[in-house]
């Protein structure tokens, strides 16, 4: 595998990481127990479809699938996604806002599930600065 | 047992502004030069707590805070319900200068944070004879905006968790986890409508980028200080404001983002106190 590939697998990882670290999180879940909703992330060109029922992450898909829906979309490059998920990330890249405000992110689709709980879903996008993994160092 | 309090007093000033009788709330801590604090939108005066216990501070400046109408514990004026609160540059001017004036505040340095630091240029453009110094946190002429702000008023999303989750992201990860719910916890309380309010003036009423030449630093002196994680007032924005206005200072403050003196205070005194001393040399001169 070529070092981009590996580059890139090991970001999927990452987010594959998501599951557990959300649902481990009990203050996390708690904050989010009233919230049942679809939506994609994709890192580069690799997306992965998440489920959330009651602040947990019932299921996380990788991608392509056909046809399947979510409600909104968070899009970034592998880049873009290294560094917001450094322990420690520089600034203007630690958080999905200010990201978005730089172009480096996209946000798209129905907002309003992101925008009612927006402190649980900012909370769980940067839930694997936890992890201290090669792949975003 | 030895209870703590903290050295912080309230009262309630009532005031006319924009025609209307309005009960203002302030808090003030210390004695010497009066240095008036302006919170940042959707916010109100306990930003400022920790400046008001902090002797380094307290033992040569007067800390005074107060509350923007319509935030904190300042009451909205009555009749307040059928309205819809939109702060202005004149308001928000009148509202500074008369309190001023109601507690006998002589030329008071002025630290204004967000949209007080927006509001400190237009302080200095108009009314800089008025006093000794002025500060502007994350102050700059115009900003590009980053959110759509309809989204902080209305029946379907909870207004105090989606105000703080809009400004958690200026938080610096450096900053202490306490003092970042501390911080949060006020935009939570804020009232409906209020932030919204706020920030029109911010998006709408005060592009001061064609008025900047009209500040004269030596009449008074313009500090401005931007959190480098900042990303609503970045150091860009501020230093491109102050590259217009002659003999403006600009400080960059590091591991610090929207709330230097509520999210890292420890880390705020460290550019705080220094400018402070300069300020006091000044003035003992």
């Amino acid at each position: 595998m070529s070092k981009d590939g590996a580059f890139a697998s090991s970001l999927a990882g990452v987010v594959e990481r998501l599951p557990e670290l959300v649902n481990g999180d009990v203050p996390l879940v708690r904050r989010g127990e009233f919230l049942t909703a679809d939506f994609m992330i994709e890192v580069g060109s690799r997306a992965h479809y998440v489920a959330i029922v009651n602040g947990r992450i019932a299921t996380l898909v990788p991608g392509p699938l056909l046809m399947r829906s979510w409600s909104f979309a968070i899009r970034g490059s592998e880049d873009a996604w290294r560094q917001f998920w450094r322990p420690l990330p520089p600034p203007h890249f630690h958080d999905i806002f200010a990201l978005a405000k730089r172009g480096e992110f996209r946000i798209e689709g129905d907002f309003r599930p992101l925008m009612t709980n927006l402190l649980y879903f900012k909370a769980l996008l940067a839930a694997p600065r936890a992890l201290k993994r090669e792949a975003h160092q | 047992m030895t209870l703590k309090f903290d050295p912080i007093m309230g009262r309630y000033v009532h005031v006319t502004l924009q025609g209307r009788q309005h009960r203002v709330y302030f808090e003030e801590a210390g004695q010497g030069i009066p240095l008036l604090c302006l919170h940042t939108a959707g916010a109100d005066g306990r930003q400022f707590r920790h400046m008001m216990t902090d002797s380094a501070i307290t033992d040569h400046f007067r800390v005074i805070a107060f509350d923007l109408p319509w935030h904190g514990k300042s009451t909205p004026p009555d009749g307040w319900q059928d309205e819809a609160y939109c702060l202005t540059t004149d308001a928000y001017i009148e509202a500074i200068r008369t309190v001023r004036d109601a507690l006998d505040l002589k030329k008071p340095v002025t630290l204004g944070c967000s949209i007080g630091g927006r509001i400190v240029l237009s302080l200095a453009m108009r009314h800089g004879e008025e006093f000794t110094a002025l500060i502007g946190l994350d102050s700059a002429a115009y900003q590009t905006g980053w959110y759509d702000s309809s989204w902080l008023h209305r029946p379907d999303v909870h207004g105090g968790e989606i105000c703080a989750g809009i400004v958690s992201g200026l938080i610096a990860p450096q900053s202490p986890t306490v003092n970042r719910w501390d911080t949060l916890w006020q935009y939570m309380q804020s009232g409906p409508g209020v932030f919204k309010g706020d920030i029109y003036f911010y998006r709408v009423d005060s592009d001061l980028r064609a008025e900047l030449a009209k500040i004269d630093t030596r009449v008074c002196p313009l500090y401005l200080m931007t959190g480098e994680y900042d990303f609503s007032c970045t150091p860009e924005d501020t230093m491109q404001t102050a590259e217009r206005v002659w003999g403006a200072e600009v400080i960059v403050m590091k591991d610090i983002g929207h709330f230097a003196m509520s999210e890292n205070p420890l880390q705020f005194r460290r550019y705080l106190l220094p400018l402070l001393e300069k300020i006091r040399a000044k003035c003992s001169l």
